[in-house]
């Protein structure tokens, strides 16, 4: 067999991921993964999916009008990223992609912050300590090593395995399929397993990076992974939402408690193209992507909510108006960014600026505030 | 009494981390070994493990995991083997250390300092000698320093530990074992350049390992009648213009020199500089005596490959004959 053909179906490891809430709404528990539902609030998490896909729906539509230079959109894969950010404490740390906008929702960020970078208005856009979310990184796997790092400064400081759930602190780090490939992830897994550390590496798989198909990347599922590094690896539905809870729950309390670091596999599907700048048309196939929407992850959310009788009606209508605020919040916040200053890039590239940036800022500055003369090209 | 710029910068590392609990070393053999040059001796014994950490080979993990560190409110001071290791830390040197201060208009502090052994002249395997300054010095964010003496070497880790910008420290390893005195108390700002050796023929500049060979050639120039000052940049970026211009201003002549190679170097800089503010006062083009635009010799060859003091007496002779 070829090196690069993909193994055949019969001896495949790939074998289901584990799911609590089957694509038609129904519960089916797993004792391989337990969930207490009476700690789950069905309501909120189904909110935070709804406005997490309309914030990305709009931001698509700011790119279109022009607004964005560029937006990656998330959908499809709001239940791994609300499950996920679900299971956080407060002061647990997140490192995430450049995709995480549900992430970002549920840690409390102001939504309109998540589109001065892609407005160019700015390279981040919100205080990464505030609500314990770092920036998004975009050079690919880079951001697993910060988080190993920061996982470093926790066990310093004494932050895991003390039993006080206000202080015992976990990482979750996101990545993606693409990033499996990358060396620095690679290193990340080798020094969170050396030094034990209470971080968690939270795997999207979409299926594709850019035009590459998850085969290109790996011939096992990404989970198997964790087992050469030395700590356990977990692959979850990502399109159930209390599959994905239920597993970073696990995986962060066994990191806050000392028990060292877990990858997760949330198998889902980035629905869109990359970002609104690709055209995905090129390297799938529609019928692929029709399959995966049959498997959407808020459908089968609400299906589950609307036949168990979870919520009442008045959710869905309040969360229809949340939506219209959200969405309006968007509209105006996104053209109301403040334009950023030119003196912005001198100030903040040293703590300090140096004599001969000083004299650049003021040559810049000059050259800003003279404007365009007359007979000049603008 | 005297001592080489290993102890130096040993004691130098040690008062680090005696002064601030959030300075940590890190790095391949540093702890029980004491890394390769033994610059880290004992400081694990003293410290302990948490302080004094010995990492997984992998160099990109270890500035990576700085950045984690220093996010937590740590100072990382990493230990890269030698100069051709650093290449694999690249991008999270130049895509994210020195760049999170600015994507996060200021919020993200990242006091990372990263020591290199650098530069030729050991006699050493191809990877072990190399000067790759520019490629830091030419990044925004970053602050580049190197030391020549164990004076500097004691002073200059210290304040490039307590800087809170990230510093790329850059240890000249053929001056490893050269002894000087430390004067505790004197201490030189980071970012300036000193004058080594006054004269007012022709202004000598060097860095790190081309510093004491400047001054051998200043003092062979001297037995010819030639008064030659002798500039130690100390820093690249940000780089000392001011002290280098008063100097060429006096002698209206100057030669650099380095190790690194000639082309797109740190001497095209100083020579850009230096006719872009100083033209009326140059007496003579700006030389530039270098490493050559090839890859590092076998090191049976290094010695008349580096610049050595003949090839600056040349490029001094070239100067005052202009």
């Amino acid at each position: 067999m070829a090196p690069t053909e993909p193994a055949p179906p019969e001896t495949s490891p790939f074998d289901p991921p584990i799911q609590l809430l089957d694509p038609s709404g129904k519960l089916n528990p797993d004792d391989r993964l337990p969930l207490d539902l009476a700690t789950v609030d069905l309501a909120a998490l189904h909110r935070d999916m709804t406005l997490t896909r309309r914030l990305d729906t709009e931001a698509i539509a700011l790119q279109r009008q022009g607004e964005l230079g560029l937006w990656p959109s998330l959908r499809g894969q709001e239940a791994a990223q609300v499950g996920a950010a679900h299971a956080l404490r407060r002061q647990d740390m997140v490192f995430p992609t450049y995709r995480e906008h549900g992430v970002a929702w549920c840690r409390g960020l102001d939504p309109v912050s998540l589109l001065g970078l892609f407005r160019g208005t700015t390279l981040g856009g919100w205080d990464p300590y505030a609500q314990h979310f770092s920036l998004y990184t975009l050079v690919i796997g880079a951001q697993t090593l910060h988080a190993v790092g920061y996982a470093m400064g926790l066990h310093r400081d004494d932050s895991t395995g003390t039993g006080d759930p206000d202080r015992d602190t976990a990482v979750l780090a996101f990545l993606g399929d693409g990033a499996l490939s990358e060396g620095e992830t690679n290193e990340a897994f080798v020094w969170a397993a050396a030094q034990n550390l209470p971080v968690v590496f939270f795997c999207q798989n979409n299926q594709w990076a850019i035009s590459a198909p998850y085969s290109v990347q790996s011939r096992i599922p990404a989970a198997r992974r964790a087992a050469g590094y030395g700590f356990p690896g977990i692959r979850v539905d990502g399109n159930d939402v209390l599959a994905c809870l239920a597993a970073t729950r696990q995986a962060l309390h066994r990191a806050r408690s000392g028990g060292g670091p877990t990858l997760i596999e949330a198998v889902t599907y980035r629905v869109n193209a990359h970002t609104t700048a690709d055209d995905a048309t090129r390297y799938r196939p529609a019928a692929e992507t029709e399959d995966w929407a049959a498997r959407d992850p808020l459908e089968r959310l609400e299906a589950h909510l609307r036949s168990t009788g979870a919520v009442t009606d008045d959710h869905f209508t309040d969360l229809e108006q949340r939506e219209r605020d959200l969405a309006g919040q968007l509209r105006a916040g996104c053209r109301e960014l403040a334009e950023p200053d030119p003196a912005s890039p001198f100030e903040h590239t040293y703590a300090q600026l140096p004599a001969d940036l000083r004299q650049q800022l003021r040559e810049h500055l000059e050259f800003v505030s003279t404007g365009p003369q007359d007979g000049e090209r603008q | 009494m005297t001592v080489s710029m290993v102890k130096a910068l040993n004691d130098g590392l040690r008062q680090a981390l005696t002064d601030d609990p959030k300075v940590l070393l890190m790095g391949e053999d540093i702890g029980r070994l004491g890394g390769v040059f033994r610059v880290t001796d004992g400081l694990r014994k003293d410290f302990g493990d948490l302080r004094v950490v010995d990492t997984p080979l992998g160099e990109a993990g270890i500035v990576g995991a700085a950045v984690g560190l220093a996010m937590r409110g740590y100072r990382p001071v990493c230990e890269l083997q030698f100069d051709g290791f650093v290449y694999p830390a690249a991008n999270q040197i130049i895509t994210q250390l020195a760049k999170l201060r600015h994507r996060s208009a200021g919020r993200i502090s990242l006091p990372v300092v990263i020591r290199i052994p650098y530069g030729g002249g050991i006699g050493s395997i191809e990877h072990h000698s190399e000067s790759p300054e520019t490629y830091f010095a030419h990044t925004a964010g970053l602050k580049v320093v190197t030391c020549s003496t164990p004076h500097d070497a004691f002073h200059m880790i210290q304040q490039a530990v307590a800087d809170d910008d990230p510093v790329i420290f850059l240890e000249p390893k053929r001056h490893y074992w050269t002894r000087g005195e430390i004067d505790p108390s004197s201490p030189q700002p980071l970012d300036r350049a000193v004058v080594r050796r006054e004269g007012t023929d022709v202004t000598l500049i060097a860095y790190g390992p081309t510093v004491p060979v400047a001054l051998e050639a200043a003092e062979a120039a001297a037995e010819e009648g030639r008064s030659v000052e002798v500039v130690d940049l100390r820093s690249l970026s940000p780089w000392d213009i001011t002290t280098v211009r008063a100097s060429v201003h006096r002698t209206g002549r100057a030669v650099v020199v380095h190790e690194a190679a000639h082309s797109h170097g740190f001497g095209a800089e100083v020579a850009a500089r230096l006719q872009d503010e100083e033209f009326h006062f140059l007496e003579a083009p700006v030389v530039r005596v270098t490493g050559y635009d090839t890859p590092y010799p076998p090191s049976r060859l290094e010695s008349d490959w580096l610049p050595g003091v003949d090839r600056i007496l040349n490029a001094i002779d070239r100067s005052l004959s202009y």
